[in-house]
């Protein structure tokens, strides 16, 4: 299930319409994760409020959209590209990558919700395509 | 026994008395077999599903849409007991249709994301939450008779 060039090209042409809204999407995936998937809550248990659009969920919902913006960026391989944050997830996160698949409905639901028209079916799968890439880059240093 | 809260019972009546069947039930179909294509084996009579154009403009994916949606009514309408009002279906599914039972997570995602579509802002993280318990105890009930 690797990408295509048409889901490479679809992908960032997809990112370069709705990347100024980054922060916000970040922090609605975020928000509807925490909400939808309390067993996630368990990862942040060091923030003061986990609430939805919260000052730390807002601020970590930019830094995780950055990383996704990052991944667009180094499309071409995914793999290299995200090698040490592969690191930052596996030795000192140690996030259950099964989280990864949740995180990834959460911004699919969020651009569902914000860009209805241009969220179509064949960018529905490029994006899925996308997220599933990431979070396969991302477990690498795992085990 | 499954336990609603008060919000999450009059999220699901409010969702299921807002949105069009007809538009809700075709598009998380036709999405479903264009995003995780392997689903097509389960419509071998449908003809045309080539391709997504083709997908979004079948009218058995249309009509078929329509009766996934009439079956998740009867569970909007039997909240309390969706075990027992899904026993003949989920019968349906294991012995007659064979379908991997898998795959009702992934249609449950398309409609989460359709309907996500349709409501906009009005689709927050609570709503969310009410909408994905109802289908995960729907797809609950549609394995309970696999054996």
């Amino acid at each position: 299930m690797s990408l295509s060039a048409k889901d490479k090209a679809t992908v960032k042409a997809f990112w370069a319409k709705i990347s100024s809204n980054g922060e916000a999407i970040g922090a609605d995936a975020l928000s509807r994760m925490l909400v939808v998937y309390p067993q996630t809550k368990t990862y942040f248990s060091h923030w003061k409020d986990m609430s939805p659009g919260s000052a730390p969920v807002k601020k970590h919902g930019a830094t995780v959209m950055a990383g996704v913006a990052d991944a667009v960026a180094k499309i071409d391989n995914l793999t290299s590209g995200l090698l040490s944050l592969s690191e930052l997830h596996a030795f000192t996160l140690r996030v259950d990558p099964a989280n990864f698949k949740i995180l990834a409905h959460n911004i699919l639901v969020v651009l569902a919700s914000s860009f209805p028209k241009d969220f179509t079916p064949e960018v529905h799968v490029a994006m899925d395509k996308f997220l599933a890439a990431v979070a396969l880059a991302l477990s690498e240093k795992y085990r | 026994m499954v336990k609603w809260s008060d919000f999450e019972r009059a999220t699901i009546q409010d969702i299921f008395s807002k949105i069009s069947y007809d538009v809700v039930g075709s598009a998380a179909l036709s999405r479903c077999l264009i995003v995780y294509p392997w689903t097509q084996r389960y419509f071998g009579s449908f003809g045309n599903l080539y391709n997504a154009a083709a997908i979004t403009t079948n009218p058995k994916v249309a009509a078929h849409g329509k009766v996934i949606m009439a079956g998740l009514e009867k569970a909007v309408k039997n909240m309390d007991d969706i075990k027992t009002t899904y026993k003949d279906l989920s019968v349906l599914h294991s012995e007659k249709l064979q379908v991997d039972p898998d795959n009702f997570n992934l249609l449950g995602d398309c409609l989460t994301i359709v309907v996500a579509g349709q409501m906009g802002a009005a689709f927050t993280p609570e709503v969310q939450g009410a909408f994905q318990k109802f289908l995960a105890v729907v797809v609950a009930s549609l394995r309970k008779q696999y054996y």
